[in-house]
């Protein structure tokens, strides 16, 4: 198959890659980049598992043809925040006890990442529509919720 | 109560670096796939795999007559050669060295059936000469799965009745969909032995058939668990089924294996939660006493016996719900049929159990025009009644104080009357109800709740926990973190727990039947005690006092009179270790022997008991049939709280799974194949679908669980669909088969223009 060269932004740092037409981004960043937070739940974008943001927006990287996305910067949980300096929707995240097993999270922290990034003050319902396409089994998302609405208030004061 | 402690998993969590088994990778690693042979019933007349094979990439291509065994426990097969009986039957395993390669090996294997007829339903299998799925099952009944119950003479108890009732619900096939597919990744050891690194909820139950397909013994088989990321009774025999192809493969072909089931074969191979036929009887007294009831449950096993041999038990115990009831015959058997199998699922029975059972109960109040809880209020069991089996009830009883608190925090009797004044014919309608239910903890008269943990505390201090029960996302390892620490007087950063390793830690039997916290505990909490002993010793000796004077708490050890003679944990640690004291302690919990009467359902079910109840308060458009879910509010007693976050998370999220078993959880069907195996249209809530979410949980003493606590997990769900099925009928509409699709509701609705 056809491989073609591929350059991303991904948390900052400038990537080449000769890669196939039909990775996906998801691939690329799982396979190539070793960037495993991001997973795969379903493969046809209805999970929301594998959310990364995409030039500032949510997207489901499964359903991202890689080399559509050239040239994009990309965000994924791995960038979000180091262990000694987590971003705020991070740390929210575990003062509110919002996550069992763990697997949809990083796509949740990265849908609520656009929306606070996009609007600094949301409403519970603005909320649970930004989170909407991410699947969690365990959590009824009412510590999720909280979370993100914890999260804004956080970021907010730090002004 | 650790309300602000973190739990110990969620920084890696919330990184990402928490590696689940698909996130590891073995160099020279080849992808494992499974062929499966999309029939419903027939039998293989030839396969052919020399095309596939001539591939490239194609490493190995392995037939059920390459293994040596081909079921696990229960017949499950690993590899079927002769007959197919359901869907997601595996007839070859490929091993590739690229998903491409593998995935162009499966659409070249060719295999020609020859169809036999499919048993599709309860009724179709149950049918006088009926064919046989299994030679064994002449009948189609599940080998093992009959429990009845017989307590006083129904007969009696009907003759003494004013009021008899019968009625006849149903519910559906429900995936786990847990959000992680299941994944493994198996290699060889140097000691010429397996190592499988999987997505388990029972690594022993993995390894166990991981044995039986390789023919390994046990010791030379070690499953680690990965981090699960979500269970709920599902990554239990499929991930043996997963773990056992992939170690064949690896033995096939000397490379690591991974296998990762795609979403699709994830909902078609693993089990559902039974679908249930629950036919009622019941007989009441004028001021609502019931007399007697009779019931027959019938569950569908599908194609094959997983676990309706146990859940069925757990069914017969509840069949009546938390209420008085002197005669009684419950009879619950399952049947074969050709579709997907059913299997664990939380809650193990009770949420179709209780769905009927409590729907009944609204029904005989409609009936004999009582209020709802008045009929329950005089039925429900209380301290020193006896339960359906026998068993006489000595811990406190809290049926009827968890449904008073629900009630009131719902604000029920107000929203009743409210809502019983709202006019009929609006295009929008309200509706209020509830459910009230109990839940047996841990395995009870089952199988034998024993467990165990190992707790090693290091020169420096810090404290390694391993338990032999596992850790799926509901915190087990925070709450089992929690004890040690509270036992020991340190801060729970000190302790590092690690996920079940079966070549460490003693088998300690399934993590199931909400037992990890229950029983699971119990060994924590005793080696932890054992190793406080000689700690004691230690600080005595340096303190010059007795070592019963000694308290430890907040990482220091000290006379409980004189505080400030005192001597810090690391110190009295250190000393401990270099005077060679024994700081690895394996903690094992026996349970009490249990009696059980199989033929007439009597005996001790379960030590102790959960109390739940679920209010729910919803809204029908009657313009689209659709029913929403307003408000949900749910009391539990679970004696005490371990950690309030973990406990609410259970709560909350049993809210949520219990919703999608009223309103839209359903897998469908086209001859026998699962037509909705992905999440477009298999539709589970979101969080656009929660309702405002309100729960409390009432404490109680002299229970026998774990430092008081009993279980939570499954509770959590199971009166939820229950309470929203009575909801939708104080609206107007009794809904008698699960889901309560808007065509089921526009169908009511209809009915009554």
């Amino acid at each position: 198959m056809a491989k073609k060269k591929l350059r991303l932004t991904v948390n900052g740092h400038r990537i080449e890659k000769d890669v196939e037409e039909s990775m996906r981004l998801l691939d690329v960043l799982r396979e190539e980049l070793f960037l495993t937070g991001t997973k795969e739940g379903c493969g046809i974008g209805e999970c929301g598992a594998c959310t990364v943001v995409l030039d500032g927006k949510a997207v489901n990287s499964c359903m991202v043809l890689a080399l559509s996305a050239d040239g994009g910067i990309v965000e994924t949980v791995e960038g979000l925040g180091s262990r000694s300096k987590l971003h705020p929707v991070q740390e929210a995240f575990l003062d509110h006890h919002a996550l069992q097993c763990g697997f949809c999270t990083p796509g949740m922290l990265m849908s609520a990442k656009a929306l606070l990034d996009e609007n600094s003050n949301p409403s519970e319902e603005e909320i649970k529509e930004a989170i909407s396409g991410n699947l969690c089994r365990c959590t009824g998302y009412v510590q999720i919720v909280d979370a993100i609405k914890d999260a804004a208030g956080r970021r907010n004061n730090l002004g | 109560m650790a309300e602000n402690y973190r739990r110990i998993d969620a920084l890696e969590k919330v990184t990402g670096q928490t590696k689940f088994a698909d996130d590891l990778h073995l160099p020279g690693q080849l992808i494992g796939k499974v062929v499966r042979c999309q029939q419903t019933h027939a039998r293989i007349r030839s396969i052919d795999i020399s095309a596939a094979l001539a591939i490239p990439g194609v490493v190995t291509i392995m037939l059920a007559t390459d293994l040596p065994a081909h079921t696990i426990w229960s017949t499950y097969p690993i590899l079927t050669g002769e007959r197919v009986r359901y869907q997601a039957d595996a007839i070859a395993l490929i091993a590739a060295e690229s998903e491409q390669a593998a995935g162009a090996a499966m659409a070249e294997i060719k295999v020609e059936y020859e169809p036999l007829p499919a048993m599709l339903s309860i009724e179709e299998a149950l049918q006088v000469n009926a064919p046989a799925i299994h030679a064994d099952s002449p009948d189609n009944r599940v080998a093992h799965s009959h429990w009845p119950v017989r307590k006083g003479n129904i007969e009696t108890g009907f003759a003494q009745s004013d009021i008899i009732m019968e009625r006849e619900y149903r519910t559906s096939h429900i995936e786990h969909a847990y959000i992680e597919p299941e994944a493994v990744l198996v290699t060889t050891d140097w000691d010429d032995s397996l190592i499988v690194y999987g997505s388990t909820q029972n690594p022993f139950n993995t390894r166990r058939a991981v044995a039986t397909a390789t023919g390994y013994a046990l010791n030379k088989i070690r499953v680690v668990q990965q981090p699960v990321g979500g269970s709920f009774g599902g990554k239990e025999e499929s991930m043996g089924l997963i773990a056992a192809r992939a170690a064949v493969l690896c033995l096939q072909t000397g490379r690591p294996v991974k296998m990762v089931y795609s979403r699709e074969e994830s909902i078609t191979e693993s089990a559902k939660r039974h679908p249930f036929r629950l036919r009622y009887k019941v007989g009441a007294k004028k001021d609502g006493r019931i007399m007697a009831m009779e019931a027959e449950l019938v569950d569908e096993g599908g194609a094959y016996n997983f676990q309706a041999q146990f859940m069925n038990w757990r069914a017969c115990v509840h069949a009546a719900g938390v209420y008085r009831v002197p005669h009684v015959k419950v009879d619950v058997y399952a049947v074969h049929t050709n579709r997907v199998f059913g299997g664990a699922m939380r809650g193990y029975s009770s949420p179709q159990i209780i769905f009927a059972q409590e729907s009944l109960m609204d029904e005989l109040a409609q009936e004999l025009r009582m209020e709802p809880l008045a009929l329950r209020q005089a039925n429900f069991l209380h301290e020193d009644d006896a339960t359906i089996t026998g068993q006489v009830l000595t811990e406190p009883v809290n049926a009827e104080k968890v449904t008073l608190r629900a009630l009131e925090l719902a604000g029920y009797e107000q929203k009743r009357q409210e809502y019983q004044r709202q006019n009929p014919e609006a295009p929008v309608v309200r509706g209020i109800g509830f459910a009230t239910s109990f839940r047996g903890c841990g395995l009870g008269a089952e199988a034998p709740d024993a467990t165990g943990a190992i707790i090693t505390l290091q020169e420096d201090g810090s404290i390694l926990l391993r338990s032999s029960l596992t850790d799926m996302g509901q915190g087990l390892q925070t709450a089992h973190a929690f004890l040690v620490a509270e036992e020991l007087g340190v801060s729970p950063e000190r302790i590092a727990a690690k996920t079940v390793d079966t070549s460490a830690v003693p088998e300690g039997g399934m993590t199931v039947a909400s037992r990890g916290t229950f029983s699971g505990g119990k060994p924590v909490i005793q080696a932890a005690a054992q190793i406080k002993q000689s700690l004691f010793k230690v600080a005595a000796q340096q303190l010059k006092c007795a070592a019963g004077e000694l308290v430890a708490a907040e990482d220091w050890i000290f006379v409980g009179k004189e505080p400030e003679r005192k001597i810090s944990f690391d110190e009295v640690v250190s000393l401990a270790f270099w005077n060679g004291y024994p700081l690895s302690v394996t903690g094992w919990f026996q349970p009490e022997p249990v009696e059980w009467d199989h033929d007439t359902g009597q005996g001790k079910a379960f030590p102790s008991y959960t109390y739940g109840c679920v209010v729910a308060d919803v809204e029908i458009n009657k313009i689209t049939g659709s029913a929403i879910v307003k408000q949900l509010v749910s009391v539990y007693d679970i004696g005490r709280v371990i950690h309030q976050g973990a406990a609410s998370g259970q709560v909350f999220g049993g809210m949520a799974m219990g919703m999608g078993m009223a309103l839209m959880e359903e897998v469908t069907f086209n001859k026998g194949l699962v037509s909705n195996p992905n999440f477009d249209k298999y539709i589970i809530p979101t969080a656009m679908d929660m309702p405002d979410a309100i729960y409390d949980f009432i404490e109680s003493e002299g229970n026998s669980g774990t430092g008081g606590a009993k279980s939570l997990g499954e509770a959590a769900l199971e009166p939820v669909a229950a309470a929203v099925a009575n909801a939708l009928a104080s609206a107007g509409y009794r809904i008698r088969t699960l889901p309560a699709l808007s065509e089921s509701l526009m169908a009511l609705i209809n009915e009554r223009r």
